[in-house]
């Protein structure tokens, strides 16, 4: 029996630090130190009895974080296999530097029993490309009616703790009300998907200057703000935990920010894009840019961007949404809404708050990570990498610049707002509990053995033989 | 509008003055008259752009010499714009007036005027546009030069000037109306002479 | 010009051209024979996926008159599975080689959707998308207005002039209105002064960035500013309703509208002279105007029909006459200098 590879890192800056060596063996960060000595590692691998085999990789210049938690990705299994399986989508997620994933509940069938969910958990599993917990949906069909069997997927296999009816909001303030009630019996929590639906009706883009120009209908600010702060004084009525899907206007920063400042138990996210695209994108009519909640203004962008630096927005979450060509080219009002972003994620973080200055490379452990990980009460997830933590990590090169190819991404869908756009770092590998999903960017099948002087994937620098020109990973051999 | 990359000064020669063509189209006008039995049922109408001023200028003739014609009624416009076989060869042209006499053309003798004669589709053209908008007894052509290369059954019957011309050269004609001098040239250029748009100051309409 | 999509694609140059071909065009109209030959052998599409008997009989006129093949295609009905039918459509109208695609559609931006795509290689002409832009609607105010106000109305004297110094009022529904969208901008191009009046529930959120004025109150509009051309604009029955859910009318009920908004006899007499008065059709009598103003001489709303023609000739004929690939070059070339 092979033991599993392990991962020395050499020179590696965890959060953007002191560059030091980091161990991953056994599913655990195994050591952690400056100029970590082989044969020490070596003889670790001995004593337990295993080959001695250590996959040294010169990590110099390239970021350790702990493994990105998404709180919010669509990954349309089951229904919609024909935009993203559960296996194509986590690969993604792995290629865009994550370990755990909160698949959302609008799927056909929708996530709202125990069976569903555990399919979902399960065929993550299967999967093996990151761990993936399924969201409740909060009411039956998404229908806003009648609440779906929160308690049974709650004790599921798939152990739900959070609950939404994203792509519907609930709208109802009386079931709002018992859908944060209820939930505080296993510590769960209500991710609202903000929208006045009366409010709403038709709506194709954020409602301003650019839809008054382009006849299309429009999606007001406060339709989304209005139900935050109801949300938020219901969340303070009843004691329990809300967090707030995709905040995206400058109005709803300041609800939340004032919520928070009350003691009020809410968290909010934004998306990648909503921290840089804006609502000038829809002049071209391209339904790429057609995206729930739609992209706002240029004043809305600075706000959220505001709002994630000084702690008002606790995360980033993607809301990777992919659509099948035929429902994204087509006319605008009739394409679906959303747009691709696991791949994207980190590089628009990168992009928009690091090199603005704005968060540090801990900053974004935090609000990719650890708070994420906090919210949807994911255990092993989201941890300090210090030694004996789950051996979930992510490299990244902020040095690195790569231009968008949607056909080359590892979603299944290619309705990437971003394409031919040049973002800034790059995933170089990702690790689930020790084991490599992804090196030198190139994603790792699970179960495919990585040892040292065998290919890891076609043209990857695992191996000596194999280096590209930009290859940062090399082979250590053993003792 | 940049007339594009390097193109060679044309060499111009002046091979008709003011003198020289105020002596044509007096010319062109005692032959009308001559031919036509005097100036009654007729209408001269120039095709723009620098026919019409000429029509003008020989129905001016026309009166001097007879001076009981409606000076009103004897010159107008035919733009033929819409009935060339080369629109989708060139940027769409702008579409110029036609102004016929008030009672129409039916039975009239239609004297088409224009400056330079060439390949003979602009008058195909002209020919085809008046059949749409009567039936004129009869339809005679006078043109201020006739440079040859025509391409079509059509002859002039009143020439100002003959001028054998070689294909690469073109042939400008100035109007005082238009262009503030009278003066015929020959524009010779290193260059094949380009396709499209000619400068403002264009004849030619006939492209091969 | 290769497509014509919104009045914001035109310069003033470019405007004035389409209205002074226009002028031509309409001078051949009255004549005996009003056939053209000048698109011989093109095709043009109608492509309608929306009811509209009017445009589509306007640009079929247009089209015929200069000779043009016209294929009407009605695609309303077949639209219902979302995209792909425009997409399919598109490509079909591909292989049968269309060198114009005249479309109708109830989504805004479709006709951007159908010239972007690379699905036909022809060229486009909006005839009315969504609430966003009907450009040919705009064009033929545009000559009307400039045929009576800016001319000495003999219909050549007008020719290479503009609007600039006219007042012109558009009253009703803004929001919904893609005549008011296109007019707004067209209208300022040619240097004309525009005032939008309505109802607040019918005047969208982002007004304040299109060039005009906006009011609410119709009396001290007309009273005031004296315009030169007042423009109504079809109420639709469903915005009495909201579409048939409670709370979404735009206005209590059709006496208070007409009371605020409509033009009748009464604000017919606050206007100059020289004042005329539109509405794009089809009018609802009674409501958004009376019969007094619909049938006053001052009306020219059955002229505005008649120009509807020559200006879709002239649009034919400007897009379809040139050489394509030639226009490219020219504009390329002046790019270069």
């Amino acid at each position: 029996m092979t033991r599993p590879t392990r991962y020395l890192l050499r020179g590696v800056a965890p959060l953007g630090g002191d560059p030091t060596d980091l161990l991953l063996a056994d599913g655990v960060i195994a050591a952690v130190g400056p100029h970590l000595d082989v044969s020490d590692v070596a003889r670790g691998g001995a004593r337990s009895g295993s080959d001695n085999s250590v996959v040294e990789i010169d990590a110099r210049g390239l970021v350790a974080l702990p493994g990105l938690v998404d709180l919010h990705t669509h990954l349309r299994e089951p229904g919609r296999e024909d935009a993203e399986t559960i296996a194509s989508g986590t690969r993604a997620a792995a290629l865009g530097g994550f370990t755990a994933v909160h698949a959302m509940a609008n799927t056909t069938p929708v996530a709202d029993t125990a069976g569903v969910v555990e399919q979902v958990w399960r065929l993550g599993r299967d999967a093996g490309w990151v761990d993936v917990h399924p969201v409740g949906a909060v009411s039956v069909g998404l229908a806003g009616e009648q609440l779906a069997e929160l308690g049974a997927m709650a004790a599921s296999a798939a152990r739900v703790r959070v609950f939404s009816d994203d792509g519907s909001c609930v709208a109802d303030p009386v079931l709002m009300r018992r859908a944060l009630e209820y939930v505080k019996a296993f510590d769960g929590v209500i991710a609202q998907h903000a929208q006045e639906p009366r409010l709403t009706a038709g709506a194709q883009m954020h409602e301003g200057v650019v839809s008054a120009e382009l006849g299309l209908a429009g999606w007001p600010a406060v339709a989304e703000e209005a139900i935050i702060a109801r949300d938020v004084l219901l969340a303070e009525h009843v004691g329990s935990r809300l967090h707030v899907c995709h905040l995206s206007t400058a109005g709803s920063v300041e609800i939340v920010r004032w919520a928070k400042s009350r003691g009020i138990a809410v968290t909010a996210e934004v998306t990648p894009h909503h921290l840089v695209l804006t609502d000038d994108l829809a002049r071209g009519y391209d339904p790429v840019y057609k995206v729930n909640p739609p992209l706002r203004t240029a004043a809305d962008v600075e706000a959220v961007r505001a709002g994630l630096a000084d702690g008002t927005i606790d995360i980033v979450a993607t809301d990777h949404a992919p659509h099948t060509r035929e429902d994204k080219d087509c006319e605008w009002a009739a394409a679906a809404h959303g747009m691709t972003g696991l791949e994207t994620a980190l590089s628009v973080v990168q992009q928009t708050m690091i090199d603005t200055g704005r968060l540090t490379w801990a900053d974004v452990a935090r609000v990719l990570s650890t708070a994420p990980a906090e919210i949807g009460r994911v255990s092993g997830h989201g941890r300090p990498l210090e030694i004996g933590e789950p051996a979930n990590v992510t490299l990244v090169d902020p040095a690195a610049r790569w231009t968008v190819v949607p056909e080359e991404q590892g979603t299944a869908s290619v309705n990437s707002p971003f394409r031919g756009r040049e973002l800034p770092g790059r995933v170089v590998a990702t690790f689930l509990r020790g084991r490599a999903t992804v090196l030198d960017g190139a994603a790792v099948t699970p179960g495919a053995a990585v040892t040292p002087g065998s290919a890891v994937t076609p043209g990857s620098a695992v191996t000596p033989g194999s280096a590209g020109a930009d290859a940062r990973a090399t082979a250590g051999v053993g003792a | 509008m940049s007339p594009g990359p390097a193109v060679p000064v044309p060499q111009s020669t002046v091979v008709l003055g003011e003198a020289d063509i105020a002596r044509a189209l007096t010319r062109i006008a005692h032959e009308v008259l001559e031919r036509n039995k005097g100036g009654a049922d007729l209408v001269l109408l120039g095709i723009p752009t620098r026919g019409v001023p000429l029509a003008h200028r020989l129905a001016d003739r026309l009166v001097s010499v007879e001076p009981g014609l409606d000076r009103e009624s004897l010159a107008g416009a035919l733009d033929v714009t819409m009935y060339r076989d080369d629109l989708r060869r060139h940027p769409a042209r702008p579409i110029g007036q036609t102004q016929l006499p008030a009672s129409g053309i039916d039975d009239l003798v239609v004297v088409l005027v224009d400056d330079v004669l060439y390949s003979g589709r602009t008058i195909r053209a002209a020919l085809d546009a008046i059949s749409d908008l009567g039936r004129p007894r009869a339809v005679q052509l006078a043109a201020l030069v006739d440079r040859g290369h025509r391409e079509l059954p059509i002859r002039a019957d009143y020439v100002g000037k003959n001028l054998p011309t070689s294909q690469a050269e073109r042939v400008r004609v100035l109007l005082r109306e238009s262009d503030g001098e009278d003066a015929v040239l020959i524009e010779s250029s290193a260059e094949a002479p380009r396709p499209g748009p000619g400068p403002a100051v264009g004849t030619e309409r006939g492209a091969r | 010009m290769r497509h014509l999509l919104s009045t914001a694609d035109l310069d003033v140059t470019t405007a004035v051209r389409i209205l002074d071909t226009a002028a031509q065009m309409a001078a051949t109209q009255s004549r005996e024979i009003k056939k053209l030959p000048t698109l011989r052998g093109r095709t043009v599409v109608n492509l309608f996926f929306e009811d509209s008997t009017r445009t589509r009989i306007s640009f079929e006129t247009a089209a015929k008159r200069l000779s043009a093949d016209v294929i009407n295609f009605s695609a309303k009905g077949s639209s219902v599975s979302k995209g792909e039918s425009l997409k399919d459509t598109a490509l079909t109208l591909q292989a049968m080689g269309a060198d114009a695609v005249v479309i109708r559609h109830q989504a805004s931006g479709a006709p951007h959707t159908l010239a972007a795509s690379g699905w036909v290689d022809s060229s486009v002409i909006n005839a009315g998308d969504g609430t966003h832009q009907h450009p040919t609607q705009a064009l033929l105010d545009a000559y009307t207005m400039r045929r009576h106000l800016a001319g000495d109305a003999v219909g050549v004297g007008d020719v290479g002039r503009d609007l600039s110094g006219l007042r012109v009022v558009i009253v009703g529904d803004v929001l919904h209105s893609r005549v008011a969208r296109s007019n707004v901008l067209l209208l300022r191009t040619l240097g004309a002064d525009v005032t939008l009046v309505a109802p607040p529930t019918l005047v969208p959120v982002g007004v304040e960035a299109w060039p005009c004025r906006v009011s609410y109150d119709l009396d001290p509009v007309l009273r005031d500013q004296q315009p030169d051309a007042v423009m109504m604009l079809r109420v639709q029955r469903e915005r009495m309703t909201g579409g048939g859910s409670g709370g979404g009318a735009f206005f209590p009920n059709p006496v208070e509208y007409t009371r605020g908004y409509g033009l009748d006899r009464r604000r017919l007499a606050l206007l100059p002279d020289h004042a005329i008065v539109m509405h794009p059709g089809p009018m609802n009598r009674g409501l958004e105007i009376s019969a007094d103003a619909a049938d006053s001489p001052r009306a020219v709303i059955v002229e505005q029909v008649t120009n509807g023609v020559a200006v879709r000739m002239a649009v034919l004929y400007l897009l379809l006459a040139g050489d394509l690939a030639e226009q490219k070059n020219v504009e390329e070339r002046v790019v270069v200098a």
